[in-house]
Formats: structure tokens, C-alpha cells, sequence
């Protein structure tokens, strides 16, 4: 059976992971390819690397480390952060990065998730969608919730359902459904709102925001139907522990990878 | 020598890395006396059936390819298109195995593409020397090979037993991507550079 797979998400800026980080055991934590390597032992499904350089001038460095990536890193990863065009994202691909996910540029320029499906197969592209709740897209009894960009701070005007569906037309392979409500808050995953959008679309949804305990994962798994679920900071700060958290998950009838430390020689 | 079959379809630099975390020497190429003097040949591939398959003839790769002899794996896009005919685009292939490459069906409540990890069963093959059964590796593909006397492991996806390895005689092709699949993945590669 298919496995429901964890995904630990690290911030990028000028080639270096932030988010101060606690690793012990690691040389240098800072280091997103030494990171990467240890939570790819860990038994994690699949990573994804966030650039948030602020200055166009360095976005090489993210390039350059994505190929570093690449030589090391044994499991599928998707990189996404500041993607505006085309080639940008032929760059990363060359670069060894197997998905790559979109989401400002996406909602200025819908289109280009046509281009990117049609270029280079839908099953690299990730549209990430940043949502808040907005009483304003209430439908009799369901929570309407609206479409952010630019990090959460700015809103769209889109309502998040249609947008989820429109991606999905265009030719986007999976969904990375954020809420900002929920982000940060360690009180769980916003449930309701990634069931919804994965009973619209018939494309794999990863849920992320909001973990903070292993129920939740439990939770969006079982109740949200999720395909994938994304963390950060409860990883890095060893809140949680993937192997842990496989385990506990495989207890409470969820299908997991379980890797073997090395197959039998 | 392991020579990775140049042509256009994507992943060849992820087979390239995984062959260099291996320390195996790998050339990438589309010179016919180069794949043919290689000791083992890898043809790897994400994307279209028919465009790959054009891309080939144009190139006269076909035939190279039928008639090589050492150990040859194809991976995912490659290995569907080792089999005689493919769904997608109604595109004749290669025919190295006796099979026609079909579409998973809909409307079974699984999502298509079959993307993630997945467990493999059932092989009785080198190339799956010392990996557990049940050992999950990683798979992205809309298109299967059915179950047919070639095949030497299972999987299981949207009400549908396909073949996620092929063999016959020097040929062999997997589904899923052994250089995307952890240490399970580097085992069937090591496996495979193992054969003679």
C-alpha cells in the first residue's frame, strides 16, 4: 500500500539553513546538505528545501547548493522559494532537484503551471497554496478561507477551493496547502480545510502548518485525508522525531515506510 | 565502464549521482560503440513515451539498444519502453519484453499518478539479492506493465497487480526509482552492477 509520507521543510537563505537549529550530532547544522542527510537516515519520505534569500544577487548560491543536494541525497526532493519564470525552475531541475513548488508567481500568472506541466511533466510541479480564513467566503455552514501570497501577508481575493481546483486543471501534480492561521501554532493541522480541498481535486495534497504533537499527524492523516504532511521547527528541534513518529503512526493503522537501517547483505 | 543511455528524458543526473555515491565511473552517452563496449548499460527516463521514442529511432538507438548484450536496466520511462507497445500516445516501443504498457484505471479512489513509496513483492531475481520483501521504494508513473511471464516483482496499485520489475535474458527494467529509493534503491543498483 501506498505510504502517507512525512516531509521536513528547510528554510534556505544565502546557501545556509536558518531557524536556529539544535543538532548535536551534527558538524554543522547549518549546513542544509548535512541536514538533509541526516533526516533522509532518519527515515524521512521526502524534503523540500525553502530559498528565502532575500537578494536576487545570491539566488545562485541556492543553485549551487541544490546540486550539492543532488550529489548526496538518496530520496525525492522538491525546491521552491522566489520561482518566477520557466527557466528558473529548468535551473533547478538540471540542478537534480525532482519537484519544484510555486506559489506567488503562480497566482500573479496562473499560466505558467501549464507551461511547467506541459515542459516538464505535471509530477514535478507543486503548487503551495498559503491560506487564512475569511468569513467572507462562507458558504451556508462551511468555513470559507482565502488564498495568500508573498509569505501570508497579502491577500488575493481568491477563494481557496476554486483555486485548489484551478491548479489542479492546469496541470499542477500536487498540492502543498499551508495555513497561515495554523502555522506556528503547534495546536494541529487545519483539518477541515485539507479535506475539503482534497475531495476537490484528485491530485496528492501535503498539509503543513500547524504540527506540534504526533495526534496531529494522526489526525490530518486519518480525518484530512492528507497524501503528505510537512513540518519544520518541530523537527529541527527534535520535538519530534521521525522514527518516533513512524512508529507511533504504523500503532494507530496509518501506512508508513519503516526504513531498515541497511537491507540484509 | 557503466554507460547511462543518452537521450531526452529527464533523471539522467540523478542516476549519475547515485552511480558516483556508489564510486562506480559512469559516462553518459548516445555513442553506439561506446554503450555497447560498456560492462553495464543503464537506461533511465521521466517523461513521454512517444517523444522518447521518436527522439530514439531518429537517433538509430533502437536498434543499438535490442541488440546489446551485457546487463541492461531500465528505469521507469526506460523500462516501459523496453516493452512492445505503450498506451500513452498508442507508441510502439523497443520489445526487449512481451508486454503492452497501460494506463492505471480511474475512478478507483487512488490518485494518478501512482507517486510515493510503495512496497515490492515476489521477485526471485539477483538484482533483488538481500532486499526484504515488503521493502518500500519509491515510484512516480501513470503507465504500468501488467503482470506477464517476465516478471520478476510485484506491486500493488489502484485495484491493479503490475509488474514493477521486468527480465528477460540481459535485460532488465524497473518501475520504480532505485536511485531515488534510499539504501533499499542502492542495494538494487549495487545488485545490478553485481551482475555479469
Amino acid at each position: 500500500m501506498l505510504a502517507k509520507r512525512i516531509i521536513p521543510c528547510l528554510d534556505v537563505r544565502d546557501g545556509r539553513t536558518v531557524k536556529g537549529v539544535n543538532f548535536v550530532n551534527l558538524r554543522d547544522a547549518g549546513d542544509a546538505v548535512e541536514l538533509a542527510a541526516f533526516y533522509s537516515r532518519q527515515g524521512a519520505d521526502e524534503l523540500t528545501f525553502l530559498d528565502i534569500t532575500a537578494t536576487v544577487e545570491n539566488r545562485g548560491t541556492f543553485c549551487d547548493l541544490v546540486r550539492r543536494i543532488a550529489d548526496r541525497i538518496d530520496i525525492p526532493f522538491t525546491v521552491g522559494g522566489g520561482i518566477r519564470s520557466v527557466s528558473d525552475v529548468g535551473r533547478l531541475l538540471d540542478a537534480g532537484a525532482d519537484k519544484i513548488s510555486i506559489n506567488s508567481e503562480a497566482v500573479k500568472n496562473p499560466s505558467i503551471i501549464g507551461d511547467l506541466a506541459l515542459q516538464f511533466g505535471s509530477q514535478c510541479v507543486v503548487c503551495a497554496i498559503d491560506a487564512r480564513r475569511n468569513p467572507d467566503f462562507d458558504t451556508d455552514g462551511t468555513e470559507g478561507w482565502e488564498v495568500y501570497v508573498h509569505g501570508g501577508r497579502t491577500p488575493t481575493g481568491i477563494e481557496v477551493v476554486s483555486w485548489a481546483k484551478h491548479v489542479a486543471d492546469l496541470g499542477a501534480g500536487e498540492l502543498l496547502v499551508t495555513s497561515m492561521d495554523h502555522d506556528g501554532t503547534k495546536n494541529g493541522f487545519a483539518v477541515d480545510l485539507t479535506r475539503r480541498i482534497g475531495d476537490s481535486v484528485d491530485i496528492p495534497i501535503i498539509a503543513s502548518g500547524g504540527a506540534g504533537s504526533m495526534e496531529h499527524f494522526t489526525d490530518v492523516f486519518d480525518r484530512g485525508k492528507a497524501d503528505a504532511a510537512l513540518a519544520a521547527s518541530i523537527f529541527h528541534f527534535h520535538q519530534i522525531d521521525i522514527p518516533e513518529l513512524k512508529i507511533f503512526l504504523r500503532n494507530h493503522g496509518i501506512t508508513v515506510r519503516i526504513p531498515q537501517e541497511t537491507p540484509e547483505e | 565502464m557503466v554507460a547511462i543511455v543518452k537521450y531526452n528524458a529527464g533523471n539522467i543526473r540523478s542516476v549519475l549521482c547515485a552511480l558516483r555515491r556508489l564510486d562506480v565511473d559512469a559516462t553518459v552517452t548516445d555513442d553506439p560503440s561506446a554503450l555497447r563496449s560498456a560492462d553495464h548499460v543503464i537506461f533511465p527516463g521521466v517523461g513521454e513515451a512517444s517523444t522518447a521514442m521518436s527522439y530514439l529511432r531518429a537517433a538509430g538507438l533502437d536498434t543499438v539498444l535490442t541488440d546489446l548484450t551485457q546487463p541492461f536496466l531500465g528505469i521507469c520511462l526506460g523500462m516501459q519502453l523496453m516493452c512492445a507497445f505503450s498506451e500513452e500516445h498508442d507508441t510502439p516501443c523497443l520489445g526487449m519484453f512481451d508486454a503492452s504498457v497501460r494506463r492505471f484505471p480511474s475512478g478507483t479512489g487512488d490518485k494518478i499518478p501512482h507517486m510515493g513509496w510503495n512496497t515490492i513483492s515476489g521477485f526471485d531475481d539477483p538484482l533483488f539479492a538481500g532486499i526484504a520483501r515488503e521493502s518500500y521504494v519509491y515510484f512516480v508513473h501513470s503507465y504500468y506493465a501488467p503482470l506477464c511471464a517476465g516478471t520478476i516483482a510485484t506491486c500493488t496499485y489502484a485495484d491493479t497487480s503490475f509488474s514493477c520489475a521486468l527480465r528477460k535474458d540481459n535485460f532488465r527494467g524497473v518501475q520504480f526509482h532505485p536511485e531515488k529509493s534510499g539504501p533499499v534503491g542502492e542495494r538494487i543498483l549495487r545488485n545490478f552492477l553485481a551482475i555479469r
